[in-house]
């Protein structure tokens, strides 16, 4: 399955787009390739509101029945509000991790960063190699 | 994966269904199939699930002194068990640790099949071989077939109308812990009503060349292909040891709470050390726990209280069939009460569990 082209991708396998350029808003997720390697999530432990997240630095946790992985922030930024809906239905992000199954939305520093990350045809080249 | 691992002669039927491949006791088995293992899990308690337990050792031992050696290097007896039947056990270092946990099928007078786990088959074949040279031999020998025969469990509340639809005998009359001899589409089949998912089921020893056409027979017929990640949280929900996690060759059958499948009026290997513990009480002893939620206890978490280290988990998971957290784990002796209260570190995050009573899943009973 490729990676919808509309957003740009971390190494870590998480997604993140601008949803609303007027604010700087973006909105940020794992990638179908994440949940697949994770199996059946269960749990997520996410940022808060308000909170500064950074680059590549870790913002939460993310547990499968069978493994707990770190998520790492794909940019500088502030969280402006988390998808509430995972709290009870983690599996949304098994079932759609590139629409209902996203992570936080964000206040980016500086939009232009995320034009430095990976485009979807290089992040599924990346994941074809690993 | 390596080139080194052991494979099955399933291996090509689980990447072709799409199981995911991982290293497990030295061979290459599906932790999951693509439906995932919550769906696993259910198929198991809800209807029928089929899982490839070729990687388990299969290791006839036979002779006039077959009994005596086994009475000898198990915790249970072999001697008093009835042929036709089977038994669950444990076999131990000198120090009282256990080697591994074995269930064995009395065939007749003087013949057993025993099954050990993947892993630690090289470490039993070894031990074994070492008493049969030092004191059992010529009257006890023992065979090694598992390179040429496949296991197979087959599990679920589904499974004795299942079977009985598919072999040649009416299989859902066997007892538990007893075994029969039957066929599945021509290929004779070794099949014993044991199982270690806490459900109803039966387990099949095949021919190594008839082993693709059983396990598609039962899938055909409707069973679930299930993986080594289903079964974890399958044995865990059932309060069943894993070697490796509640027992091992540091932990006594005693401390992990199994003294009923230990002898307390026999003489073998380290009968005096599991007797004085059974007589004496030990420090720590396994416990089973509840946290409310889904993030996972994990091995090598802390068990605390009030800020002290007084235990570590073993085994955890998020249980879909009670939807809540669960974990097993050793903890001093003081603390194992049914509803005590204690503290888990889960990666710094404090987090209050309740010790709980084993099982923490058992199956309805059906009339």
């Amino acid at each position: 399955m490729s990676s919808p082209d509309d957003r740009k991708y971390t190494k870590e396998h998480e997604w993140i787009m601008i949803d609303d350029a007027a604010t700087n808003s973006a909105v940020a997720g794992i990638t179908h390739y994440a949940q697949d390697q994770l199996g059946d999530i269960v749990y997520f432990e996410l940022p808060k509101v308000g909170d500064n997240i950074t680059h590549l630095a870790k913002m939460g946790e993310v547990e499968s029945v069978k493994a707990v992985s770190d998520l790492f922030s794909p940019i500088d930024g502030v969280v402006t509000e988390v998808n509430e809906k995972l709290l009870d239905h983690p599996e949304l992000v098994n079932e759609d991790p590139f629409g209902e199954g996203w992570l936080i939305k964000a206040t980016v520093a500086n939009a232009a960063a995320i034009d430095e990350l990976m485009s979807a045809t290089d992040y599924d080249a990346f994941t074809a190699a690993s | 994966m390596t080139a080194d691992n052991l494979k099955t002669g399933l291996y090509d039927t689980h990447v072709s269904l799409g199981g995911r491949m991982v290293e497990f006791g030295g061979w290459d088995m599906p932790v999951q199939y693509p439906e995932g293992i919550l769906a696993e899990v259910k198929a198991i308690r809800t209807a029928t699930g089929v899982f490839d337990v070729s990687h388990m050792g299969r290791l006839y031992l036979s002779g006039p002194k077959a009994s005596e050696f086994l009475d000898w290097v198990l915790t249970g007896s072999a001697s008093t068990l009835r042929v036709g039947r089977a038994r669950y056990c444990l076999i131990c270092n000198e120090k009282g640790g256990v080697i591994d946990d074995t269930i064995f099928y009395r065939l007749a007078e003087d013949r057993y099949l025993l099954i050990p786990n993947a892993g630690n088959r090289p470490a039993v074949v070894a031990w074994f071989q070492r008493w049969i040279d030092e004191r059992f031999s010529p009257g006890c020998t023992m065979e090694d077939v598992t390179t040429t025969t496949g296991l197979i469990a087959f599990q679920g509340p589904g499974t004795p109308e299942l079977i009985d639809k598919i072999a040649n005998d009416q299989l859902s009359a066997m007892r538990a812990f007893s075994w029969a001899e039957s066929a599945i589409q021509g290929s004779p089949i070794f099949v014993g009503r044991t199982g270690y998912t806490g459900e109803d089921g039966f387990e099949m020893l095949v021919q190594g060349n008839d082993l693709v056409k059983v396990w598609t027979a039962l899938t055909d017929a409707g069973a679930a292909p299930c993986g080594l990640g289903a079964r974890d949280v399958l044995r865990l929900e059932a309060g069943l040891p894993l070697h490796g996690h509640e027992i091992d060759e540091e932990t006594s059958p005693i401390e992990a709470g199994l003294d009923r499948f230990v002898r307390a009026d026999a003489e073998y290997v380290a009968s005096d050390i599991l007797q004085a513990q059974m007589n004496n009480g030990v420090q720590r002893k396994l416990v089973g726990f509840t946290l409310p939620g889904r993030s996972a206890p994990r091995a090598g978490y802390s068990l605390l209280d009030q800020g002290e280290t007084i235990g570590t988990v073993t085994s955890g998971s998020y249980s879909p069939t009670l939807d809540t957290s669960i974990g097993m784990g050793y903890v001093l002796e003081r603390y194992v009460e049914p509803g005590t209260v204690l503290d888990l570190d889960i990666r710094g995050r404090m987090v209050t569990v309740t010790v709980t009573a084993l099982p923490f899943y058992t199956r309805p009973r059906r009339t």
